[in-house]
């Protein structure tokens, strides 16, 4: 189990240009933290650096509770990309992605209901619509169940419903102890400290 | 398909441009299915990575449970199966099509299978280091090609060697450069795709 997400001194550079100094926060268990500035401030990258991906110049990330070797076994990433393959059907990116994180037999057919894309099962997803592409996307965080959720603007082409029903997700998810990191334009469907990359830098 | 395509078109435009007749087509046959094949393998490279890098699913391949060196080497691996090795059985085809000796049909067809395997290897690091830039397909044949000269020449070696009935030529040194090809690539093409995502 997390117990918290440390980033200590974090300072990014993309391109020769640094985004961001000597950042440094951590984020509980149970806690959200949403990510906010203008467009290039970094959101983006510092959630890259967070899970791993993009090395930072200078300054740590640390994972409490996990092995350090294996954070990436912790973490759900979502990128502002869905991730998914047009000519493949709905059931069988989120059976791929489930098993590829390690899930042996994925209850695919349940999570798509709860993401209210049952109908949509045996779609090939470059039929989907953006908000339903982003709901297939979206369910891979529940399978297999993770402590850690890196996610790059989670709700962008959503309605109000789902967004609504993603923030009652996202509770139940801190709840049971997770934690969730989020870039967003618009705030989040349920409270979270805001940490503003614009100012920041 | 679409290689295999652009396989047995180019090979059928040889006559053509070389001129119809028969004693010289079968002098350069070999060649000609040999180095077609070289192409034909690199045509279809660019898309090994550069879709799932702009789709994002590359990131998430490259946080699961298996190393990204397993990722590269199977990807490589289905790539030689869908594309090199189909081509392979249409080399001796094309070449006794364009009149070789009937005869040294499976020497071809071992040094295609051969110099498939290796093409898809080196050809995956050229396509990991392009992936991300635009053009990434003239990319991947300039880095590429350089390194595809000494298999290119072992090949050439063993078939002619065959055609001279003396044994060797350059086979074992084809299946050395294949061999060490296919076990270095998948780190390269992995320290490559992990560079394209940071």
């Amino acid at each position: 189990m997390i117990s918290a997400l440390e980033a200590q001194d974090l300072t990014v550079a993309r391109g020769g240009r640094v985004l961001f100094e000597r950042l440094s926060f951590r984020v509980e268990a149970g806690e959200a933290l949403a990510l906010t500035g203008p467009n290039g401030a970094g959101k983006t990258s510092l959630l890259r650096a967070l899970a791993g991906l993009l090395r930072p110049a200078a300054g740590t990330v640390r994972y409490r509770g996990a092995e350090p070797d294996r954070t990436s076994q912790s973490l759900h990433w979502l990128g502002w990309q869905d991730g998914l393959k047009g000519q493949r059907t709905a059931a069988d990116e989120l059976r791929f992605w489930a098993r590829w994180a390690g899930e042996s037999s994925p209850r695919v057919a349940e999570v798509l209901d709860r993401f209210g894309l049952a109908a949509c099962a045996d779609l090939e997803t470059r039929r989907l619509s953006a908000g339903q592409r982003r709901r297939l996307a979206l369910a891979r965080l529940s399978a297999p169940p993770r402590p850690v959720w890196l996610l790059d603007e989670p709700l962008a082409p959503l309605d109000a419903v789902w967004r609504d029903r993603m923030g009652e997700l996202m509770r139940e998810h801190l709840a049971g102890g997770g934690l969730i990191i989020a870039a967003v334009h618009d705030p989040l469907p349920l409270s979270a400290r805001t940490l503003d990359l614009g100012v920041a830098a | 398909m679409l290689a295999a395509g652009f396989y047995a078109a180019l090979t059928a435009l040889v006559p053509l441009a070389a001129g119809p007749e028969p004693e010289r087509l079968a002098l350069v046959a070999p060649g000609l299915a040999w180095i077609a094949l070289v192409l034909a393998s690199l045509l279809s490279l660019e898309r090994l990575f550069e879709r799932d890098l702009e789709d994002g699913a590359l990131d998430l391949l490259a946080l699961g449970g298996p190393p990204l060196e397993a990722v590269a080497a199977v990807k490589t691996k289905a790539q030689w199966l869908a594309v090199a090795a189909p081509l392979s059985l249409l080399a001796p085809i094309a070449a006794v099509a364009l009149g070789a000796d009937p005869g040294l049909a499976p020497v071809i067809l071992l040094v295609a299978l051969l110099g498939g395997l290796c093409f898809v290897a080196v050809g995956a690091v050229g396509a990991a280091l392009a992936a991300g830039s635009r053009r990434g397909g003239l990319l991947i044949a300039v880095l590429v090609l350089p390194l595809l000269v000494p298999p290119v020449i072992f090949g050439a070696g063993a078939i002619q060697a065959a055609d001279d009935g003396v044994p060797g030529g350059g086979l074992a040194l084809l299946a050395a450069y294949t061999l060490a090809a296919a076990g270095l690539s998948p780190f390269a093409t992995a320290a490559a795709l992990r560079n394209a995502i940071s």
